[in-house]
């Protein structure tokens, strides 16, 4: 994306241009002829002067005029002040050598100062509104208008003033601007910029429609659910806009930092102009080295980097659709160590399957006698039955024909029984065959077991389990590779949760939990964790808000459409894929180490350029360049946070075990 | 009654945090944020004075940095 600079930013540059120009031409032939003497006399020093003195207003007017703005709103501390103190102070130096009749000396250095101090300011600026920019591009969903359908006639409106209840459309490569469902059409949507998934997704009448997707094929009817503030679409805004005012430890510490630093360098700009001339009477000498405080006492490099730095981290991630809610939660999530997981939807699937049937070779058999016994059912585990028989034995036929005639009665906790007169089957746990005296096999598979007979005869059973996302093992190998801990809360049995958590690779489990437990469980590991740990509880929003809110950090993932979880949580991943966990995790720690680069260098080559300045080794030029190239650096390695994560690189958290 | 505010030419970040002092500092005034990245102040004030609340921001606003201005 090409970022185009606004007229007052064009304006600015040229006006840098030019005075670069001016003074790179005056310096050299002062330099090679020196000006001064080619003039001679003693009034020599006034063509130099009022050479350099031209370029000096062209580049400076406005900063004299805003520090005179300053002084008379009683601001002495203002960087525009001290900046005009600095620049005019080098100019009476200068003029005094000159009424002196010592070398014309010292006016470029004056005129230098202003010149590479506004081309640090114009850097900065061009720095935050560039990365300004490109966020609000990632994020650029905003709908612009909608299609509202009133008294028959389609009237185009802004989406805030769209009731609920009212009916919009939505043409083909419009952005659908209110959440809501279909109620006429069929088309396909593409949700690339909320959910990152890239196949578009089917819409069909009675489905619910996300605002912020873009309608692809064809055009659809939508009744408004939610009205605009309330929409997806503005809460993710609202989400990304805000971002930044959670201000992090770090951020809070460096503008503490500058509102102490100022006036510290200023009081020691005076004590050394006055203390050392005093005693040495060298006015001159420690004048000026004063003068090269204050080129230095403006903190704003380090105090524009480090938000920069966070800003350019929630950017990123953004563009990996991965909504982080603060500066303060990015800190954090580096910080974090011990990653606990909620077991269904999270680290698995969310939907049973049958994994297994037994014995294999009498599969569809077995599949068909459940398929009878369970038909009436919606139980999830009646349900992951019937659709495997339909789609492995069945051929996709939904409708049973022979389940006609049975009977079903359900037997509370243990099973069913189907009979239709003539045949009887059993289809439930080990307690229902111990009921019927049915001797069985039993299973020694992992999950669910349902186990079938026939006439009194056990006939096999089926397995049915949560499947493992696809990225679940390599994803929590990272984690354990990075040292933190993993651990897995279920409500599983612990048999079937020490399985899994195997197959996924955690360090810890713990099984049989209420969703009540878990917040319990969470409780535990917050109160048993040392003080440098923290602890991320990831989960899919669903019943888990209050682990979210409750632990250190919360990560809501695959949460478009759960308000619930977008709002609890601190960090979302809004593509349904664990994935995003561990990059989230390098994005944070590549943050946090610019962010400290930047601290540590900023204050060291601002605190060697005093000490050199108060002992004469360095001159204004140095100070300057020290003060504008800190600045320039320390604001393009910020800029480097919001670069590519595609490499799977390894990094290490400071170790929970 | 907490608001957002756009602040256009907010231009120096060092600026931003002072002013984000100030307004704190004033009567009625429960939380702000100025915001130097967004170029947006959160206040959250007194729901009975808050036109006078915000008249008063415009003013520290403008003593800390003339040129900056709040959209409201």
């Amino acid at each position: 994306m090409k970022y185009v600079l606004s007229k007052k930013e064009q304006k600015n540059l040229l006006r840098i241009i030019i005075a670069l120009c001016a003074f790179a031409i005056i310096f050299a032939v002062d330099k090679s002829i020196n000006l001064a003497a080619a003039v001679g006399g003693s009034l020599g020093w006034l063509l130099p002067f009022f050479l350099y003195l031209g370029v000096y207003l062209t580049i400076g007017y406005d900063v004299l005029w805003n520090a005179v703005r300053h002084i008379g709103r009683g601001q002495f501390l203002d960087e525009n002040f001290l900046m005009c103190i600095a620049t005019l102070g080098a100019f009476a130096l200068a003029i005094t050598r000159g009424i002196g009749g010592l070398d014309a000396e010292g006016f470029d250095e004056a005129c230098a100062v202003l010149l590479f101090y506004q081309v640090g300011e114009f850097f900065q600026n061009y720095a935050a509104s560039k990365s300004r920019k490109s966020i609000s591009a990632l994020m650029d969903i905003r709908p612009d208008s909608a299609n509202v359908i009133r008294d028959g006639a389609v009237q185009t409106v802004d989406p805030s003033e769209v009731g609920i209840g009212e009916t919009i459309l939505v043409n083909p490569g419009e952005r659908i601007p209110l959440d809501g469902v279909c109620v006429k059409g069929t088309s396909s949507l593409d949700t690339k910029a909320l959910t990152g998934e890239s196949l578009p997704r089917a819409i069909e009448t009675g489905l619910p429609v996300i605002s912020g997707s873009v309608n692809l094929t064809s055009q659809i009817e939508v009744r408004v659910e939610k009205e605009f503030y309330d929409s997806t679409v503005s809460k993710i805004l609202d989400l990304v806009e805000n971002a930044s005012d959670k201000k992090s430890k770090t951020e809070n510490f460096i503008t503490k930092f500058a509102k102490y630093y100022t006036p510290v360098v200023v009081a020691l700009a005076i004590l050394l102009a006055i203390i050392p001339g005093a005693v040495t009477r060298e006015w001159a000498v420690w004048g000026y080295r004063a003068l090269s405080f204050l080129v230095v006492s403006c903190p704003c490099a380090l105090v524009i980097s480090i938000p920069l730095s966070f800003f350019a981290g929630i950017g990123a991630a953004s563009k990996y659709h991965i909504l982080i809610k603060g500066s303060d939660y990015l800190e954090r999530f580096d910080k974090a160590n011990i990653f606990v997981f909620d077991k269904t939807g999270t680290l698995t699937k969310g939907n049973f399957a049958v994994v297994d049937v037994c014995p294999a070779e009498r599969r569809n058999e077995i599949l068909e006698l459940a398929r009878i016994a369970e038909q009436g059912s919606s139980h999830p585990i009646a349900l992951s039955i019937i659709s495997e028989y339909n789609n492995q034995v069945g051929d996709g036929e939904t409708e049973c024909d022979k389940c006609d005639g049975f009977t079903v009665t359900d037997i509370s906790g243990k099973g069913v029984l189907a009979t239709n007169g003539a045949t009887e089957i059993l289809c439930g746990n080990e307690k229902l065959m111990n009921e019927f005296g049915i001797t069985f096999v039993k299973s020694d598979k992992v999950g669910t077991v349902v186990y079938v007979a026939q006439d009194g005869q056990f006939a096999g059973s089926v397995t049915i389990a949560d499947e493992l996302k696809e990225e679940t093992p390599s994803v929590i190998k990272q984690l354990n590779d990075m040292g933190a801990r993993t651990v897995m809360l279920t409500g599983d049995n612990d048999e079937v949760a020490g399985e899994i958590a195997r197959r996924a690779g955690v360090s810890e489990y713990r099984a049989s939990l209420l969703p009540a437990d878990k917040v319990d469980e969470a409780e535990k590991l917050i109160a048993g964790k040392n003080k440098k740990d923290y602890v991320c509880f990831t989960g899919d929003g669903i019943n888990d808000a209050p682990v979210l809110m409750r632990s250190d950090i919360g990560v809501a993932m695959g949460a478009i459409g759960s308000d619930a979880a977008i709002e609890a949580a601190d960090i979302v991943l809004m593509k349904d894929d664990l994935s995003g966990l561990p990059l989230a995790k390098r994005i944070a720690r590549k943050t946090m180490r610019v962010v400290y680069q930047n601290i540590v260098f900023s204050l060291v080559i601002k605190a060697a350029i005093l000490i050199l300045s108060a002992v004469g080794l360095t001159n204004m030029w140095i100070a300057v360049f020290g003060d504008v190239g800190v600045a320039v650096i320390a604001i393009l390695n910020a800029m480097r946070v919001n670069g590519k994560y595609k490499a799977q690189k390894q990094i290490k958290c400071k170790s929970a075990l | 009654m907490k608001k957002v505010f756009r602040l256009q030419d907010l231009d120096c970040a060092n600026c931003a945090a002072k002013m984000e002092r100030a307004i704190n500092k004033l009567d009625g005034v429960q939380s702000a944020t100025v915001n130097f990245m967004s170029q947006k102040m959160t206040v959250e004030a007194d729901d009975s004075r808050f036109c006078e609340i915000i008249d008063e921001i415009e003013k520290v606003c403008k003593r800390i940095e003339p040129d900056c201005r709040i959209i409201r």
